[in-house]
């Protein structure tokens, strides 16, 4: 094949990945920034300004909406990460070569099924009249019906169980690539389970986990369903209020400021979080 | 072969493994004297790996018992052993620099750090790689990372040193290189090596002492020259360097000489094993190592022709030139071909494919079992 061919192929191929980019991406975010630094100052007349983002610092409720989000999705990275590292590993390192295959599958099992009828499912378990509370009754272990829906805790457990996937998977693809050797040799060298788990397993699955986190942290940061659908009106997700000033203010404007803010804001936490572990994005997420 | 009156390294006794229907390894007994470079030599699968991984501790043997220094270690941890192992693949943590890797057994040790300092600088300053410390594992050469591997298991001073086949990853001129620097290191350091290796040459170059294993169990413990010249089996007498082997039927027995119908009409003399009466009629092999077979041209009758007693013609199929060890495939009449090492001068005299010789060696050199 000549050089020219061989680019012109390979232009060929990036082309749906560079449309991609440029349409879904790239135009409608320039399109919105554009959108957020309007201000309307009449019927129908608009300047550019900074008074969607001033608007958002004065209002207490807006940003502390934003950083009760980030918290919870920390916490929700966290506790993912907490469930998914055992469950990671045993798939990797603990089950035979047989078992690694249906293991994975079934850990896939949950992605077949939308993310809206998962909701519902869990609404029909915890609502008063659900399936726990009439169990717990019946059982007598409780007196008068019990809401488990719209609490904190739900939503956490809802979004933990919902991003879990997104962390086993780049952490057992990192632990499969681990030779057992390297465990065993942690021990023969006098480490104990702690120690070859602390200094051993944990830094080499290091891309892994930040690669996990970051995807957790932004698919929970981001996520609507969720949070509506199980916390109710009050959760105070930040979508939420971004929801809220499209659809219900009608205000798009100051919801593009809303998005704008977000995506700062979560682009800036994953980049303290690599910061602090001392990784970078080519490391972590580009490797797995 | 313990001939010190010390306390052994290493004690295996009768130990066995078996996982689920298969035997591993099979009441395999041996002791090490302290300071001494054994290896076990065996084919892939006959459980090397297995026993070398019970003596560290990750298998429990499902029979015997392991003596360190004296002690049984059946109870202890693989991270209380004072036995330390070099893996197949090194284990090497990447994500360390090479000080933390050697670091790391001594911080587990609960040493301090300006010990630790000390002990890593001396023990890189021993393998001879002194400003090697903040370098990356992967930006080590392979030799480098196999030195880096014995230091850190050295720098903790095990009562034993097991090495699990660490030349299989290097190419064969780095991996000649690396046998005579292990035995270098083992000297140098004065630790019991354990080596594992299916490769003979690398046991028979470095060992002290070598057990030939087959099929889960030791067929003969002892030192290279005995296992070469006076192979106790005919496994190792096939397996430790190269041999001619023929099939065939004991004639006629007396105690020190044996002869032996190979099947061709050619009644071959040879040596029998000691102490076993191998009766008429039963089924042998025998074998002759490649340099204890003479070629003589057809027509020079041979001097010393009296004195051999196996006497065979053919004719020369090829000759396999290397050095001072070259080789002559011959083809005798029955159509099989022998081994036999010739000097070749590169002159006009030197022997051609296609001419008739005459093979002759002493039933001496002929063992048969
Ligand atoms: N965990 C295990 N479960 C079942 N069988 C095993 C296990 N480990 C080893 N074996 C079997 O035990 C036998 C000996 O294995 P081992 O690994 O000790 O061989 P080896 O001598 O080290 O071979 P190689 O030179 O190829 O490394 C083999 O038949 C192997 O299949
Ligand atoms: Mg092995």
């Amino acid at each position: 094949m000549t050089s020219d061919a061989k680019k012109l192929s390979l232009l060929l191929l990036f082309i749906p990945f560079a449309l991609w980019i440029a349409l879904l991406i790239v135009l409608p975010h320039i399109g919105m920034f554009e959108l957020s630094l309007k201000e309307k100052i009449a019927p129908r007349v608009y300047e550019y300004s900074l008074a969607n983002y001033k608007n958002f610092v004065t209002e207490p409720i807006y940003w502390n909406t934003l950083l009760r989000t980030g918290g919870v999705s920390l916490l929700v990275t966290f506790l993912a990460l907490l469930i998914g590292f055992p469950v990671a590993y045993y798939i990797a390192k603990v089950a035979g070569k047989r078992s690694k295959g249906a293991l994975f599958l079934l850990c896939l099992i949950p992605l077949w099924v939308s993310d809206l009828i998962r909701a519902f499912g869990w609404i029909l378990l915890l609502r008063e009249t659900g399936v726990i509370s009439t169990a717990l009754q019946a059982s007598g272990l409780i007196d008068g019906p019990i809401e488990f829906l719209y609490n904190d805790a739900t939503v956490v457990m809802g979004l933990v169980y919902t991003v879990v996937l997104f962390m086993i998977v780049p952490l057992v693809s990192t632990l499969d690539g681990m030779d057992n050797e390297m465990i065993e040799a942690g021990y023969n060298l006098g480490g104990n389970g702690f120690t070859v788990l602390r200094r051993i397993i944990i830094p080499y699955a290091m891309p892994g986990i930040v690669a996990g986190c970051i995807v957790v942290f932004m698919l929970s940061a981001g996520s609507y369903l969720t949070p509506i659908l199980l916390g109710g009106k009050n959760s105070s997700w930040f979508t939420e209020q971004i929801y809220d000033q499209f659809i219900t203010r009608y205000n798009w404007e100051s919801g593009a400021a809303f998005g704008f803010v977000l995506l700062i804001f979560t682009s800036f936490v994953v980049w303290l979080g690599l910061k602090l572990s001392g990784q970078t994005l080519s490391s972590t997420v580009a490797k797995s | 072969m313990n001939t010190s009156t010390s306390v052994p390294d290493l004690e295996c006794h009768q130990i066995s493994k078996n996982f689920g229907s298969v035997q591993a390894v099979d009441q395999v007994s041996f002791d090490i004297p302290p300071g001494s470079f054994f290896s076990i030599l065996g084919p892939s699968g006959c459980g090397k790996t297995t026993l070398m991984r019970m003596i560290a501790g990750f298998e429990s043997p499902s029979n015997g018992d392991i003596r360190i220094k004296g002690q049984s270690v059946l109870g202890t941890p693989p991270n209380k052993r004072n036995v330390k192992m070099v893996f197949q693949h090194l284990a090497l943590f990447p994500m360390m620099n090479v000080y933390d890797n050697i670091a790391y057994g001594l911080r587990c040790n609960g040493v301090k750090r300006a010990d630790i300092d000390r002990k890593v600088g001396d023990v890189l300053e021993r393998v001879a790689l002194p400003d090697l410390a903040k370098r990356e594992i992967h930006q080590l050469s392979g030799g480098q990372k196999q030195r880096i591997a014995i230091a850190r298991c050295m720098v903790l001073d095990p009562d034993v040193l097991l090495l699990d086949e660490p030349l299989g990853a290097l190419d064969l001129k780095l991996r000649e290189a690396m046998k005579i620097e292990l035995k270098l290191l083992q000297h140098q350091f004065n630790t019991t090596f354990v080596y594992i290796t299916h490769d003979q040459s690398e046991a028979l170059v470095m060992s002290d002492h070598v057990a030939v294993m087959n099929e889960g169990r030791f067929e003969q413990i002892g030192t290279p020259q005995t296992l070469y010249h006076k192979p106790a089996t005919s496994f190792v007498a096939g397996f430790v360097g190269e041999s001619n082997q023929w099939r065939g039927t004991v004639v006629d027995s007396t105690t020190d000489s044996i002869s032996v119908d190979v099947g061709t009409g050619f009644k071959a003399i040879a040596t029998p094993p000691p102490g076993a009466g191998l009766a008429s009629g039963s089924a042998v092999t025998v074998f002759v190592r490649p340099e204890h077979i003479s070629v003589d041209r057809a027509h020079h009758a041979a001097a010393d022709a009296s004195a051999k007693t196996n006497e065979l013609s053919g004719t020369i199929d090829s000759l396999l030139f290397n050095g001072a060890n070259s080789r002559v495939l011959v083809r005798d009449l029955t159509g099989e071909l022998i081994e036999a090492d010739i000097t070749l001068t590169g002159g006009l005299d030197d022997p051609k494919p296609g001419e008739s010789v005459r093979l002759s060696w002493h039933a001496a050199s002929a063992l048969c079992f």
